[in-house]
């Protein structure tokens, strides 16, 4: 079977890879591009922890084939922060101590980083019910959800 | 000679207590940090195992010829390449197991005894050609009657899982085999004389479910196995020593041929103490000298690993009219799975350990059902016995007409207590728990229509055991400490790292914590049982002390003084008084400078069995609002307050009462496997078993109680394990707050409170 020949923007750079027709997005950061920090915790859209922005918008890359991301621009955890520079949500889920043992927390930044974008100033309630579709084992979410609300008073300004 | 363990000292803190950020954060909110999935070699093959379809089968032949024929395969393992392995019992994490019980599990020998069970595994040059193969492979099954809850199980005409088992622990040996693998029995006092004093006695029986430990991140491994008969092993796990020790003995190989690397832990919560894909790896990387890969899907996670223990729980206890229990009474019948070995002990031992009671009697069955091995999950087999207990002393409180908290101040265990397993408690904190959740202004705040509130008690015994450090001065004076003990959760190598900031009196960003991999420190058992902190901290102080020793005699030597005459402080070596001489004070860094005039690099270890950890207790205080059309419970506020012995970084104690309390929330009101008539798992997948998501969950407040553990330099106790005991009694207890309405068995899941509130409301 022919592997396919995908070019796409990854972090803002202009990569490519070969793929099967049935490979996830996923499986090619981690395996083709050998970005493991997206991780895979169900591989059914499920966890969260696959959680990256393509064109913008917040997927599970192990719910989107590897193909559909051809031509498109995705963001994953480690386009996170600028240099030496953490994002803001990097540095309050250290402040807040959000995370334990950290396999969901890539997700978990990524797609607060999203709920942030389209809504700068949330509630508690929209904070925990954003991050419904991202699971946590250890944390209990309480610290989670303070380091994001943190984050985005910080990014506010206040 | 037994090494001698440090005692608590009270003295003033600089680290300890405060909140730095923790040392390997950085790494896990960039994506950096190496999970298990995470490592890979180059030349890598990936492996893949093919499961039983079938509860309970006899395996009459496997044909893997096809599979082998199939381009890209490069190995076929099966039941033929694992010797047979005597009956022994091994120490693992909590628990104890068989390495004759061991090899069936990770392979089925004779017969496959649950849904899930691996069968045969096989290696191939990429994961789409090694799930091809599995697909060839022709099992000839013979399927068998089975049995998948545990009283049913215990009923003398049962499907039988082992022929050769026969009850231990019973008096004579038992002339049939049996599923009840052991009967276990603690008895004090005259039970009999105490009820006859009860003024009221209540009995009730709970039933809980079997529940995974959830972890986010899949069981991976990946081994490379040289020509010469050397492996490397990359493994996810919360001890690999352990996973080294029982690699080992089923492969039959010396325990120096095979190096373990604990990769960064995506959780483990007890299911990450036991091998599963390791040996599997080793054995198809010796048949290929190619390194072996190896990750468990979700599903494969739910059929196959774990789960905690569930089972049936008997409580019958008594008390007198002003609330003081005079007699207590279990039976705990716990699920095994396929292989003997639930957390029995523990839940017999902890079942009523946190009173103070003169009558009691715990019996409990550990038995093997058709269901995945059992597997250590937080505080195992105290959660079960706590839904019991701490209900029925809900309820006896209630019929006394006294306040819950009153009712077990009044029966509360203090320093100086016997339990009935035979240990009597050093200074505990379970009082002041109590104490302050009373004085708690969750405990006084306003309820709202359909609103209850709950109370419940937890312990757990917390532990020590082996465990080893290695710490080296380096040339600039920065300190170099390499542990055995796994990063099982937030904020392990932040507090040992901390720890010996505090020893040295440095910065702690000047101390750089590793984990060690299995050949470069004496043996570690696995992280679990709340030890981690404890005997980890325990071993990096004493190794800091022995190197502060060394820095001491080396100032001693520069300035020509009796080493006793130097005194260290604030990361200074200087002289004990003035009469010893005016020398100016050398630091860490000037002594590990001039270290080569002086003899040689500075260095500590420590080796030891460590002994001596603290008992940890717990209240929590729970409220709940009942949804009555749909019978969704709502934790609507929660608030967790324990004994943490001292705590070293305060924000991931904190993380794991929350953590804890959540994961007992997620057990007591959704998280259930529910099996097909044919002993099928329908739910092995995180849509239809359904751990708590943020929008379950309330914030959850905590109270940290600091009553130091006399055994330990810095008075640590275990923390990790006693928040998930109280939740779902205490649940429980909130819902009969609401709805008048008392649960019995768990999980209290939407469709079981809604027909419990309509049967409720006809009558």
């Amino acid at each position: 079977m022919a592997r396919q020949h995908v070019t796409l923007t990854v972090n803002g750079d202009e990569v490519d890879f070969l793929c099967e027709t049935d490979q996830t997005l996923l499986s090619a950061l981690r395996d083709e591009l050998q970005l493991t920090g997206t991780k895979e915790g169900c591989g059914t859209g499920d966890c969260g922890a696959c959680s990256v922005m393509l064109e913008g918008r917040l997927v599970c890359s192990c719910l989107t084939l590897a193909v559909e991301a051809a031509g498109k621009t995705v963001d994953t955890i480690e386009g996170m922060a600028h240099g030496e520079a953490l994002h803001p949500l990097q540095t309050k889920f250290l402040e807040h101590a959000a995370l334990q043992c950290g396999i969901c927390t890539p997700g978990f930044l990524i797609a607060a980083r999203a709920l942030l974008e389209r809504n700068p100033d949330p509630t508690e309630t929209e904070v925990r019910y954003w991050l419904a579709g991202n699971l946590c084992r250890c944390t209990g979410y309480h610290k989670i959800v303070e380091a994001v609300l943190d984050a985005a008073a910080e990014m506010r300004g206040n | 000679m037994a090494t001698t363990m440090l005692k608590y000292e009270e003295k003033e803190l600089k680290v300890v207590g405060s909140r730095p950020v923790r040392p390997d954060g950085v790494d896990r909110v960039t994506g950096r940090a190496r999970f298990g999935a995470d490592v890979n070699l180059p030349g890598q093959i990936y492996g893949k195992v093919l499961r039983s379809p079938h509860a309970h089968a006899r395996i009459r032949s496997i044909d893997t010829a096809a599979a082998e024929a199939l381009p890209g395969v490069k190995a076929v393992v099966t039941r033929d390449d694992l010797a047979e392995m005597p009956t022994e019992y091994i120490a693992v994490g909590e628990m104890v197991i068989n390495f004759r019980d061991l090899t069936r599990n990770v392979m089925a020998r004779e017969k496959a005894l649950y849904d899930g069970h691996p069968v045969v595994a096989v290696a191939a040059i990429s994961e789409a050609i090694a799930r091809k193969a599995v697909k060839l492979i022709k099992v000839d099954y013979e399927v068998l009657p089975h049995v998948i809850d545990v009283a049913d199980a215990m009923a003398p005409d049962a499907p039988l899982l082992h022929e050769d088992q026969f009850t231990q622990g019973v008096e004579p040996r038992p002339d049939r085999p049996s599923n009840i693998a052991k009967r276990m029995a603690f008895e004090t006092g005259d039970l009999e004389k105490g009820f006859a004093k009860a003024d009221l006695v209540i009995e009730r029986v709970f039933t809980t479910k079997p529940v995974h430990q959830g972890y986010i991140e899949p069981h991976s491994s990946i081994a490379t196995c040289s020509e010469d008969g050397q492996v490397e092993l990359w493994t996810a796990t919360q001890g690999h020593f352990v996973i080294r020790a029982q690699c080992a003995r089923l492969l039959n190989m010396d325990i120096s041929k095979i190096k373990v690397m604990a990769t960064e832990l995506g959780g483990g919560f007890g299911g990450k103490n036991n091998v599963y894909l390791e040996p599997l790896v080793i054995m198809l990387s010796k048949k290929t000298n190619r390194p072996v890969k190896m990750t468990m899907t979700r599903e494969e996670e739910f059929r196959a690993s774990g789960p905690g223990s569930g089972g049936r729980i008997r409580v019958k206890m008594g008390a007198t009219r002003d609330g003081r229990i005079v007699a207590a009474d279990a039976q705990i019948d716990l699920q095994a799975g396929a292989f003997a070995g639930s957390p029995l002990p523990q839940a017999t031992m902890s079942a009523f350990t946190r009173y103070d009671l003169e009558n009691v009697r715990v019996v409990g069955h550990d038995v093997t059902v058709n269901r995945p091995k059992v597997a250590a999950y937080r505080a195992p087999g105290a959660p079960n016995a706590a839904f019991g207990v701490e209900s029925v002393i809900d309820e006896m409180a209630g019929k006394l007409g006294l306040d819950p908290i009153d009712m077990r101040l009044k029966n509360a265990a203090r320093e100086g207590c016997k339990t009935y397993y035979g240990v009597t408690f050093g200074p505990i904190g379970f009082i002041e728990t109590l104490q302050r959740a009373k004085a708690h202004p969750h405990y006084s705040a306003p309820l709202k229509p359909n609103q209850g509130r709950g109370v419940a008690s937890g312990f757990w015994f917390n532990i020590g055991f082996d465990t080893t450090s290695s710490l080296n001065v380096n040339e600039d004076g920065t300190v170099a400490l390499t542990v055995g003990t796994v990063e099982v959760a937030g904020g392990h190598r932040a507090s040992l790292a901390m720890m010996v900031a505090e020893e040295f009196g440095v910065d702690v960003d000047k101390v750089r914590i590793s984990t060690g991999d299995t050949s470069q420190l004496g043996f570690n058992f696995v992280t679990a049982g709340s030890r981690g902190t404890f005997a980890g901290g325990m071993v990096a102080v004493m190794a800091a002390r022995e190197a502060i020793g060394k820095l001491k005699e080396r100032a001693a030597m520069v300035w020509k003084v009796a080493p006793e005459a130097v005194v260290w402080e604030d990361g200074h070596a200087r002289p004990a008084s003035t009469n010893v001489g005016d020398f100016e004070p050398l630091s860490i860094g000037e002594i590990a400078r001039t270290a080569n005039k002086t003899g040689g690099p500075i260095a500590g270890h420590a080796e030891a069995n460590v002994s001596g950890a603290g008992p940890g207790f717990g209240t929590q205080i729970v409220d709940v609002e009942v949804d009555r059309a749909t019978g969704l419970v709502h934790i609507v506020r929660h608030t967790v307050i324990q004994d943490a012995g001292k705590a070293i970084h305060p924000a991931y104690v904190e993380g794991q009462f929350q953590g804890g309390a959540a994961q007992g929330i997620g057990w007591a009101l959704n998280e259930e496997y529910i099996y097909d008539e044919d002993g099928r798992l329908l739910n092995p997948g995180f849509l239809d078993y359904r751990v708590p998501v943020a929008s379950d969950l309330p914030r959850i407040d905590t109270d940290i109680v600091e009553v130091p553990n006399p055994n330990h330099p810095y008075g640590v106790r275990g923390v990790g394990e006693v928040p998930i005991v109280p939740p779902l009694a205490a649940i429980a207890n909130a819902i009969h707050s609401a709805t008048g309405i008392r649960f019995t068995e768990l999980p209290m899941s939407p469709p079981k409170v809604l027909k419990a509130i309509g049967a409720n409301t006809d009558a």
